[in-house]
């Protein structure tokens, strides 16, 4: 799968107003919404589970970058939204380091492969030094979506 | 099991790293996500010896839940496990129970 199948470029957030992990997510989930991609009215009730999920275990897996998700009979497709924070987020990282780059998640329900298949893609990039850079120095949604594109056409970005 | 005795077998002969290598089958339906990842790294990080697990394509860290979670292992999937170092066998038995015998304390698929 590619970002472009699954990142809703419309709801990229190129920098946060909310300095704090909840904050962060209702942000993003909100601009999904606006967006159009999430079912009516299913905004708050998305916002606390993702958040419920997020006190469950940190998505924030290290090296400056979260990705928190939930399923939800919300959306019938997987669907993204990016967030970027220069200040940086506390997310309770496993490396204990602040984020500044969230990728926002949403999975169908019934379609347990292709969230396996969107995660992968995400960290298979984010795994990349270069692409973690080249995406916290992105100051606008339209620099974040050519990023993404790029990774797309280059797997070892 | 023959074929692993004797592989670690050698290993010790030759005084080399004890290398034992199974193949596991992911038996939960919502596959290897987040969660069953991160149990899976808490699992290969209570041993000392290098973790590596490969599918067909990619062979990664057993120990980084961001290098597994780009395994992508779907339910069904079967994944190849390498485990490296003088624990290798406990690590390869801890690990088999998680994912086949427990299977992540996740549901299997409905039939």
């Amino acid at each position: 799968m590619k970002f472009a199948d699954f990142v809703c470029f419309d709801a990229t957030i190129p920098e946060l107003k909310t300095g704090d992990r909840d904050g962060v997510i209702a942000e993003l989930v909100a601009s999904l919404d606006k967006a159009g991609r999430l079912g009516k009215g299913r905004c708050q009730e998305i916002v606390m589970v993702v958040i419920k999920r997020e006190k469950e275990a940190s998505t924030g897996m290290g090296k400056g970058v979260a990705v928190p998700h939930v399923k939800h009979q919300a959306v019938k497709d997987v669907v993204a939204a990016i967030g970027q924070s220069s200040a940086g987020i506390d997310f309770s990282a496993l490396d204990k380091q602040l984020v500044y780059s969230v990728i926002l998640l949403i999975s169908p329900v019934d379609n347990p492969d292709k969230h396996l298949q969107a995660m992968e893609n995400i960290f298979k990039h984010l795994q990349q030094e270069k692409f973690r850079r080249f995406l916290r120095q992105s100051q606008t949604a339209e620099q974040i979506e050519s990023l993404l594109r790029e990774a797309d056409e280059n797997p070892s970005l | 099991m023959r074929e692993q005795d004797l592989k670690m077998q050698a290993g010790q002969d030759s005084l080399a790293k004890l290398v034992c290598e199974t193949e596991l089958e992911i038996k939960n339906a919502d596959g290897l996500h987040m969660r069953p990842a991160m149990q899976f790294v808490d699992a290969a990080s209570q041993f000392d010896c290098d973790v590596t697990v490969s599918n067909s394509e990619n062979s990664v860290d057993g120990k980084s839940v961001m290098q597994m979670s780009m395994l992508a292992a779907t339910c069904g999937t079967k994944l190849k496990i390498k485990a490296e170092g003088a624990d290798a066998q406990k690590a390869v038995d801890a690990l088999r129970e998680l994912v086949e015998e427990k299977h992540f304390d996740e549901p299997t698929p409905k039939v």
